[in-house]
């Protein structure tokens, strides 16, 4: 059943060293205070699940709290490489980073599986490509019919941490608009964490798509206004994309990405220091919905 | 009012491979889409000859008409002008794999002379040069989609004999063909010096077209093989006012939006 809880207790109770996290969001809701809170706390030994593992995880990456990566995609979305997600592979800074990556489709089968409980799922996929060498995927046949398929097994978290737009006050979850695989991933995980825009009284969806995920299938809800910064909420603020595009002048160097590590992630301290620091800079600009 | 008598009619060759790709696309065509150039293509095509034109991103957005071109595959704009927005899961399993989709856009860090793709790493796997984004849904969309455009700059570097990785299957490796595979393929290569398609018997590319200006020994210098080339090599069309008009305008708009 859903606690409310402070996101520092929340990754602090639920994120020990060494599990693995999957941080869900496809371009749209993704859990950016959760990752920082996460460093922060100086999370060791992660495995990192992400189907577009973006600026969140070239972050966590890039400050050595991953040791491996299950991945699909791994850039910064419109913008090109993600360059601490590179050095970790091509250099073994800040320490080497295991891969274990698929195609989306694989992925998105996986946790399906998983938040079916199946140990794994069945799909039209792989057929010709060097990902099968070196992935974990076999292939199978339909017992009807005989057609070759691909089976990749189930992905099932220790812990899944998404960003929503709503919780009621029992804990239920509201969200819409681009949902990606985050109910999988929820459904699928041991325990699972949701940030939320803002607690109401009754759940009120304003977009397409809604999903609604019961307080008995969450761990701990923490409200965290903002919470996807640079990312966005559909209905509470638009994708800092001048964010995007910065990030990739930020983590080129090594020393620039630590002192923007330092100054707008360890040393605010919470998500709203971190929303002050970042609509401080001079070039700061949708943090506070601008 | 456009003003077509007055639009300045010089054009980039970036512009030249978007218009040539957006008249592959036909009227009422489901279209898979990815992000960049492929979007330019699809939404020129949606917004001049194809009005009918379906656009899926694998972001779950479906019968996508965004005013201004998203700079992520999960922009709002995309899912705010969406006939219905579906999980990823979803989008994969019951539109891309179950074969609803009639054309795929692709690109990538290199392609070979069978039409294979590598958007993986550059080198070794375990040692590579290059650590590239990687997959996302380019496999699938390779191997599930009707037939697959295929949009990118004409190097050396990214026209290679045999690609690092094969990511996403063209013909394969030796031109074996398309066996296992649902759809079609590779069926035809934009750059932006001219335009690719694969041989029926063979399946090695073949150049086709070149645009207006491009000689055909530019291409062949452009190409890390020795590339096929078709009896009667034909010369694009170059676009005209109300293409590029519509083109510019778009992103003229995503530019200004963007930098709000």
């Amino acid at each position: 059943m859903a606690e409310f809880a402070s996101l520092h207790d929340a990754i602090h109770e639920l994120v020990p060293d060494g599990a693995t996290v999957a941080m869900e969001g496809f371009t749209h809701l993704i859990p950016f205070a959760a990752g920082h809170e996460m460093i922060r706390q100086e999370k060791k030994d992660l495995t990192l699940v992400r189907m577009t593992p973006d600026v969140i995880y070239d972050q966590m990456i890039g400050v050595g709290s991953a040791r491996k990566l299950v991945f699909s995609w791994g850039g910064n979305p419109g913008v090109g490489s993600l360059h601490r997600f590179r050095d970790a592979v091509e250099h073994g800074y800040p320490a080497p980073l295991e891969l274990e990556e698929h195609s989306h489709a694989g992925m998105a089968a996986r946790y399906a599986a998983g938040a079916s409980g199946l140990p794994f799922a069945v799909l039209r996929a792989y057929v010709g490509s060097d990902l099968v060498k070196h992935t974990e995927v076999a292939s199978i046949h339909c017992p009807f019919t005989g057609e070759e398929l691909a089976a990749v097994p189930a992905l099932n978290s220790d812990v899944t941490v998404i960003h929503a737009q709503q919780a009621d006050r029992e804990g239920n979850i509201g969200m819409w608009g681009i949902t990606g695989v985050q109910r999988e991933a929820v459904l699928g995980a041991k325990t699972s964490i949701v940030t939320v825009e803002e607690i109401v009284d009754e759940l009120s969806p304003r977009g397409p798509n809604v999903v609604v995920l019961p307080a008995w299938t969450i761990s701990a809800v923490a409200c965290v206004p903002l919470g996807s910064h640079p990312s966005y909420s559909m209905g509470y603020s638009t994708r800092d994309n001048a964010f995007y595009t910065e990030w990739d002048l930020i983590s080129r160097d090594r020393d620039v990405f630590a002192g923007w590590i330092q100054k707008y992630v360890i040393e605010t301290e919470h998500h709203a220091g971190y929303l002050a620091a970042i609509s401080a800079q001079p070039s700061g600009k949708g943090a506070l919905g601008g | 009012m456009v003003d077509l008598l007055n639009h300045d009619l010089t054009y980039t060759a970036d512009e030249m491979m978007t218009v040539t790709a957006s008249r592959k696309l036909s009227d009422g065509q489901v279209c898979f889409v990815g992000i960049g150039l492929p979007s330019e293509a699809a939404n020129l095509a949606r917004l001049s000859h194809a009005p009918k034109v379906v656009l899926i991103y694998e972001s779950g957005t479906i019968g996508t008409k965004p005013e201004i071109l998203p700079l992520s595959i999960g922009d709002g704009e995309l899912a705010e002008r969406a006939d219905l927005v579906v999980s990823v899961p979803e989008v994969f399993a019951y539109w891309l794999q179950a074969g609803r989709i009639d054309v795929g856009f692709l690109s990538a860090a290199q392609i070979d002379r069978f039409g294979n793709l590598n958007s993986t790493v550059v080198g070794g796997y375990e040692d590579p040069k290059v650590r590239l984004p990687g997959a996302g849904g380019a496999p699938e969309i390779m191997s599930s989609a009707g037939s697959v455009i295929v949009m990118l700059r004409h190097t050396e570097r990214a026209f290679v004999p045999s690609v690092d990785f094969v990511t996403s299957v063209g013909f394969g490796r030796h031109g074996e063909g398309r066996t296992g595979h649902v759809g079609a393929g590779p069926t035809v290569i934009i750059t932006d010096l001219g335009v690719l398609e694969p041989d029926p018997n063979t399946h090695e590319l073949t150049l086709v077209a070149t645009h207006p200006g491009v000689e055909v020994g530019e291409v062949l210098s452009h190409t890390g093989w020795d590339l096929l080339v078709a009896d009667q090599v034909v010369t694009t069309q170059p676009p005209t006012a109300e293409e590029l008009m519509i083109l510019r305008d778009l992103i003229a708009r995503t530019k200004e939006a963007h930098s709000r």
